[in-house]
């Protein structure tokens, strides 16, 4: 491991917890540390409540919601998927068709084949072109009077591909049909606004955006009936039991409160200038994911470089102090290259030769340009021994 | 904190030996393929007297297991008699490196893959088979069935895209079900000479694209 200062561009995955986001939470440890309970118990449990509920309003707030309560804090984004889609599946609607995308987060897949092969859905996937993109024509004519679902994600967690989900809620609402959107990679860097937007059921996660690991909310829309996952005490207006975590739910509010505008152009300018120096220093590369940025979530670039494995970039890199990840089949547990580069109709190659690099306001240009620099000479050295070079 | 790689796989990845092209060598071998993410060339330099092994060179493309292994196994094999360097397993070269994760046993596998292949290629080539098994389709296919297809990352044999072959006077036809102008066309015909060509008692290796 060099001296060097260590450069962290996996925010894809996860990001720093911001000071101010710590500082929020601390007092829910030391001082305000009663269960939050009902207005007419104990000053603790009532100050407590208070925290959460603030805490419920400020994520309302971003997302234009109606109403604080259709805000239920969950565990993370995975368990807010899991909610929303096993929660409809157990609602006996009598519906069981469920559209979702290939290149949705595993959270949503596998609940979805989950359900399937306990018999009670039927899942219809959504193709998606070489950006990511769903085709919304397909949408529409996959949606029937039979669907129970459509779960769509606002951006993509690997290529950062921003799907056009105010569109595909329109479609839903026009045939009666719910609309999930997993809007974990995207919530708060993008703008939502379901008062405009008739998202049935949203989901958000807290550690993607400086707030806490462990903390994530379901949206969910007055009147939409979903079963209960947890079952115990009521709590979350009767969604999911078990004693809030209003430390963690006290972060997620300030990561949200503490997000400028300023801070997201930062993010965009660093991953023009990434992309652009890239481009510009290392040739046989090739951009995964949407080529015009607008249509890309801001923290997000990926690359392959032709003729090298990723996990060598990646080992080679974090010797460097750099963190990234790749879609290689090399790093992943079960040996398979990435599924979304599969279905977007990458070759295997492409997909071993990515390299995922996603920032934060964090991050500074003159990272950017050490990153360039390292990426650069370990392509270099790798392409020398390979035999795929000419 | 702890890496999931021993320091001599790091050691091994971060510089390893004897790597990069060989001109003229007197054998080679491919294993793996780009499909895979994981693919090792191995080229010999071979001693006609005493049939010592004076020159081995790699060449990687692949994870960190598959460098380190590339490397580790050309220093094992330097300087060995063909004989003691057939010996070299894959249980040799996961103990000079300290141990690798279980999981990346089969990225590793494939450079003492293309080591045993470079051999075999070498006696095939040299006149120094003990059993000259004539090539029948058997062999051919069985030697195919380490082609990969890059569009499935499988092999060629197991994905159908060769079903068939036909040996005639020292000469293999292989029929592949792809068009002629396909994108990796031009790739599997190359893998599948390199496969073939070294068998002892063939002269030409023939491709014929037959697929719409």
């Amino acid at each position: 491991m060099s001296d060097r200062k260590h450069i962290y561009l996996d925010n894809g995955a996860s990001t720093r917890t911001a000071p101010e986001v710590v500082e929020a939470m601390q007092p829910y440890f030391d001082e305000t540390y009663a269960v939050a309970s009902s207005q007419f118990s104990h000053t603790p449990g009532i100050l407590a409540r208070e925290g959460l509920d603030n805490a419920r309003k400020i994520i309302a707030d971003k997302l234009k919601a109606e109403n604080p309560d259709e805000i239920v804090f969950t565990s993370g984004g995975t368990e807010a998927n899991n909610l929303a889609l096993k929660g409809l599946a157990w609602a006996e609607t009598g519906k069981k068709r469920v559209i979702c995308s290939k290149i949705e987060h595993n959270s949503v897949l596998h609940s979805a084949q989950w359900l399937a092969k306990k018999g009670l859905i039927e899942i219809v996937t959504l193709d998606v072109d070489g950006e990511g993109f769903v085709d919304l024509n397909q949408l529409e004519d996959l949606v029937t009077d039979q669907t129970l679902l459509v779960s769509l994600q606002h951006a993509n967690h690997e290529v950062g591909t921003i799907q056009a989900i105010e569109a595909a809620a329109q479609i839903c609402k026009k045939k009666d049909v719910l609309f999930h959107t997993d809007a974990q990679f995207s919530f708060g860097w993008l703008d939502i606004d379901l008062s405009k937007t008739p998202v049935d059921l949203l989901t958000v996660s807290a550690h993607r955006i400086h707030g806490p690991k462990g903390m994530g909310a379901l949206y969910i829309r007055k009147g939409a009936a979903l079963e209960k996952m947890l079952h115990g005490g009521y709590h979350e207006n009767n969604f999911r039991s078990g004693t809030e975590n209003v430390a963690g739910a006290v972060g997620f509010g300030k990561a949200v409160e503490i997000i400028t505008p300023n801070q997201i152009s930062t993010m965009k300018e660093l991953q023009q200038k990434l992309i652009e120096q890239i481009k510009a220093d290392i040739p046989g590369i090739r951009i995964n994911g949407p080529e015009d940025l607008s249509r890309r979530v801001p923290n997000n670039v990926n690359i392959t470089f032709d003729l090298v494995e990723g996990e060598s970039v990646v080992l080679h890199l974090d010797m460097r102090g750099i963190a990234v990840i790749t879609g290689s089949a090399c790093f992943s547990r079960s040996l398979e290259p990435s599924y979304v580069m599969m279905a977007m109709g990458f070759t295997h190659e492409r997909a071993h030769g990515s390299i995922r690099f996603s920032l934060s306001r964090y991050n500074t240009p003159e990272e950017i340009d050490q990153v360039v620099r390292d990426c650069k000479e370990v392509v270099e050295s790798l392409r020398k021994i390979s035999p795929l070079t000419r | 904190m702890s890496l999931p790689y021993s320091q001599k796989v790091m050691d091994h990845f971060m510089h390893p030996h004897n790597v990069g092209k060989m001109e003229n060598p007197d054998a080679s071998a491919t294993e793996g393929s780009p499909a895979c993410g994981d693919m090792v060339r191995l080229y010999l330099k071979v001693n006609e007297e005493n049939k010592v092994i004076e020159e081995i060179k790699f060449e990687s493309y692949g994870c960190a297991s598959n460098i380190a292994t590339g490397s580790i196994i050309t220093d094992l094999a330097q300087g060995k008699t063909l004989e003691e360097a057939k010996k070299i397993s894959w249980k040799s070269a996961n103990e000079a490196l300290g141990g690798l994760p279980a999981v990346k046993v089969h990225c590793a596998v494939l450079a003492v893959d293309a080591l045993k292949t470079a051999i075999e290629n070498y006696e095939h080539q040299n006149g120094l088979l003990k059993d000259k098994v004539p090539t029948d389709e058997k062999v051919v296919m069985k030697r195919l069935s380490r082609v990969i297809n890059p569009l499935a990352g499988l092999d060629v044999v197991q994905t159908k895209l060769v079903r068939e072959c036909a040996i005639e006077d020292h000469t293999v036809t292989v029929y592949v079900e792809l068009p002629e102008d396909h994108q990796f066309a031009n790739n599997i015909r190359e893998e599948i000479i390199e496969r073939i060509e070294p068998l002892w008692d063939v002269n030409v290796v023939k491709i014929i694209f037959r697929g719409k």
